[in-house]
C-alpha cells in the first residue's frame, strides 16, 4: 500500500467521498441501536407503537422529564430473573461455543488441505467452496430436513445398511442444530483460514521436514502457531452470527430448543412484546460486543471476503 | 498432496455439496413424498408457474435486490475509498466500525432495530424499508471486495496522470474508476445476491404486500417439506451460483 495523499485527506472532496457512507450507516444502523437501546428500557402496551413511554414533543420539558421517569430497567430484570431467558443465554452460547470449536477441528483440516492442494487446482477448489458461502442459508438448511427426518435418507440408508434397527430420532433435537450450524457456517471458517494459510511461506515447511519432522509433526509445530491468528477470525466469525441464528434452531430444533435469536423472534412476532425484544437484543449486544472488537483488531474486515 | 488431504478435500465438498444436490435430485421426483423417488418428472417445475403467490414474492425480492445492491454498491466504494484513498482522519475508525459491524452482528438485531427506527419516524414499511436495510448490511461487503481490488491497484498510474495535469475528479474517472470497475461490478453482484437470500432482516422491516421470495419460501417450509419449494430452490441456487461465479471471475481478472 503506498502512502496516502496528505493533500487529498482534508479537502472538500475526501469529504464527499466519506460523507455518504458516514450518514447512511449512522442513519440506518448507529442511530437504530439507540433507538433499541431507549426501548429496551420501555414498557409494552397494547398500542402502536406497542411500547410506553412515547416521547410528547409538544410538551417540552415536562414531556421530557416525563419521558425519562417512565424508563426503568425492568425488563432487564426479567431477563435476569426468569430463568427461560438465562437459559436460552447460556444455551445459545454451549451452541455457538460448541459449533465454533467443532468447526475449528473440521475446518482447520480442509482449509490446511486448500492450501495445499496444487495451484492449478486452487482457483477452481476455493470457488467450490465460496459458492456455498453466499448461497441461500435458508435453502442450505432447509436441505437437511429432508436427509435428517425419521423417514428421511440418512435413515433410510442407515437402516439399508442394517447399522440400526429403528430410525434415529434427529430432527428436532440439539444434534440436528448442532449439525445444521457447522454445516451452515463452514464456508465462514474456512475462507478465512484458507487466506491465512495460503499466505504462509512454504520454506518453513520444508526446512521443518529436512530436519526430519513428519507431516503431522510439521503440520502442527510449524504451520498451526502461525495460522493460529487465523483460527481465532475464523471462530470468532461463526461465533458472533451464531449467537443470534434464529434460521437453524427455528426449523432444525425442536419446539425446546432455546436460542436467544429464537426468543428475540418469538418475543417480537408472537408476543409483540417489542421493550423486552429490545432487551434481549441489547442483552446478545453485549454478549457479542467482545468478540466484535477483537475480530476488527484481528483484520476481520479483510479476512470476511 | 498426501492422500490424506486428498481425502480431507474429497469428504469437506462432499459435505458441503452433498444436501444442495439431495434437494435438487429431489426437484425431480415425480411422487409427493420428498425421500421416495418416484420416477424423473419436470412437474414441480411446471407446478411453479402456476403458483402466483411465489411469483409475485420473487419480482418484489428482484427489485429490492437491484436497488439495494445499487446503493450498497455506491456506498461500500466511497467507503472503500475513504479508508484506502484518503489516509487519516478523524471518523476513520468511525466509518470501519460501522461498515464491517452489520456483516457479522447476528441478523436479528440488524432487523428489529431498524424496524424501531422506521415505526418510530414513521416510515411506512414496505419495499423502500427492505431496500434501505438491505443497502446497510450489504455496503461493508462492497467495501471489502472494491477496498482488496484497491490495495492492488498501482499508484504510479494515478500519479502519472496527475503529472500531466489532470485534476484529482479527472484522474478518479479516467483511471482510478476503470480499473475498480471489475470489483464494483464483482460487490454489486454480491451485495444483489445477499439481498437476494435474506430471510431475517425482511421479516422484521417489511409490511403487508411486501413479500420476498425468502420470506414466502420461509412461510411454505414451516408447513414441511414439499417439492414444489425444493424445485424453487433449485433455481434459486442455480441463480446464485451464476452471480457467485461471474463475481469471483470478475474479480480474478488482472
Amino acid at each position: 500500500m503506498s502512502a496516502p495523499d496528505p493533500g487529498i485527506s482534508c479537502g472538500w472532496r475526501s469529504w464527499m467521498v466519506r460523507l455518504p457512507p458516514l450518514l447512511w450507516l449512522s442513519a440506518f444502523f448507529l442511530v437504530p441501536f439507540l433507538i433499541t437501546l431507549k426501548i429496551s428500557l420501555s414498557d409494552a402496551a397494547t398500542a402502536m407503537p406497542p411500547y410506553l413511554p412515547v416521547l410528547d414533543w409538544q410538551a417540552g420539558l415536562e414531556g421530557w422529564s416525563g419521558f425519562l421517569e417512565a424508563l426503568d430497567f425492568e425488563n432487564y430484570a426479567v431477563l435476569w430473573f426468569d430463568t427461560f431467558y438465562r437459559d436460552a443465554a447460556l444455551s445459545s452460547l454451549a451452541y455457538a461455543g460448541g459449533a465454533s470449536l467443532v468447526l475449528v477441528l473440521i475446518g482447520t483440516p480442509l482449509a490446511y488441505a486448500l492450501a495445499r492442494a496444487p495451484t492449478r487446482w486452487q482457483t477452481l477448489l476455493v470457488a467450490l467452496v465460496v459458492v456455498p458461502f453466499w448461497t441461500s442459508f435458508l435453502i442450505r438448511v432447509y436441505a437437511w430436513i429432508a436427509i435428517l427426518k425419521p423417514e428421511g435418507l440418512l435413515n433410510a440408508g442407515l437402516l439399508r445398511l442394517g447399522l440400526i434397527a429403528a430410525p434415529l430420532e434427529i430432527l428436532n433435537t440439539p444434534a440436528a442444530v448442532m449439525i445444521g450450524l457447522v454445516y451452515a457456517y463452514l464456508p465462514f471458517m474456512v475462507l478465512p483460514l484458507y487466506a491465512v494459510m495460503s499466505r504462509l511461506d512454504g520454506t518453513l515447511r520444508e526446512a521443518a521436514a529436512d530436519l526430519g519432522a513428519g507431516p503431522g509433526r510439521v503440520f502442527f509445530t510449524v504451520t498451526l502457531p502461525l495460522a493460529a491468528p487465523g483460527i481465532a477470525a475464523g471462530a470468532l466469525l461463526c461465533f458472533i452470527p451464531m449467537i443470534g441464528e434464529f434460521i437453524i434452531p427455528d426449523l432444525l430444533g425442536g419446539s425446546d430448543t432455546l436460542m436467544l435469536g429464537r426468543v428475540l423472534w418469538s418475543e417480537f412476532f408472537s408476543n409483540r412484546d417489542w421493550p423486552l425484544a429490545s432487551a434481549v437484543a441489547v442483552l446478545m449486544l453485549l454478549i457479542v460486543i467482545g468478540p466484535v472488537v477483537l475480530f476488527r483488531d484481528a483484520g476481520g474486515g479483510e479476512a470476511g471476503r | 498432496m498426501s492422500g490424506f488431504l486428498r481425502a480431507v478435500l474429497a469428504l469437506g465438498l462432499t459435505f458441503l455439496y452433498a444436501p444442495i444436490l439431495v434437494l435438487a435430485v429431489y426437484s425431480f421426483n415425480a411422487s409427493n413424498l420428498v425421500t421416495v423417488w418416484g420416477g424423473f418428472s419436470t412437474r414441480w417445475y411446471t407446478a411453479l408457474l402456476s403458483n402466483e403467490p411465489l411469483i409475485a414474492a420473487a419480482w418484489v425480492s428482484l427489485r429490492v435486490a437491484v436497488l439495494a445492491g445499487a446503493i450498497a454498491t455506491v456506498l461500500g466504494t466511497l467507503t472503500a475509498l475513504a479508508l484506502g484513498r484518503h489516509g487519516r482522519f478523524r471518523t476513520r475508525k468511525l466509518l470501519t466500525g460501522l461498515a464491517f459491524a452489520p456483516m457479522v452482528m447476528p441478523e436479528v438485531i440488524i432487523g428489529l432495530s431498524l424496524l424501531l427506527l422506521f415505526v418510530g419516524v414513521g416510515l411506512d414499511r414496505g419495499i423502500l424499508t427492505i431496500v434501505i436495510a438491505h443497502a446497510t448490511f450489504c455496503t461493508g461487503f462492497v467495501a471489502v471486495v472494491v477496498g482488496a481490488r484497491l490495495r492492488g491497484l498501482d499508484r504510479v498510474l494515478e500519479e502519472a496522470a496527475a503529472d500531466l495535469g489532470a485534476g484529482p475528479v479527472r484522474v478518479f474517472a479516467t483511471i482510478t474508476l476503470p480499473l475498480l470497475a471489475p470489483a464494483i461490478l464483482a460487490g454489486f453482484l454480491l451485495a444483489f445476491t445477499l439481498s437476494l437470500d435474506d430471510l431475517v432482516i425482511a421479516s422484521f422491516v417489511s409490511g403487508p404486500g411486501a413479500t420476498t421470495l425468502p420470506m414466502r419460501l420461509y412461510s411454505q417450509v414451516r408447513l414441511g417439506v414439499n417439492p414444489e419449494i425444493n424445485a424453487a430452490s433449485t433455481l434459486l441456487v442455480l441463480a446464485v451460483t451464476v452471480a457467485v461465479l461471474a463475481a469471483s471471475r470478475l474479480t480474478a481478472r488482472r
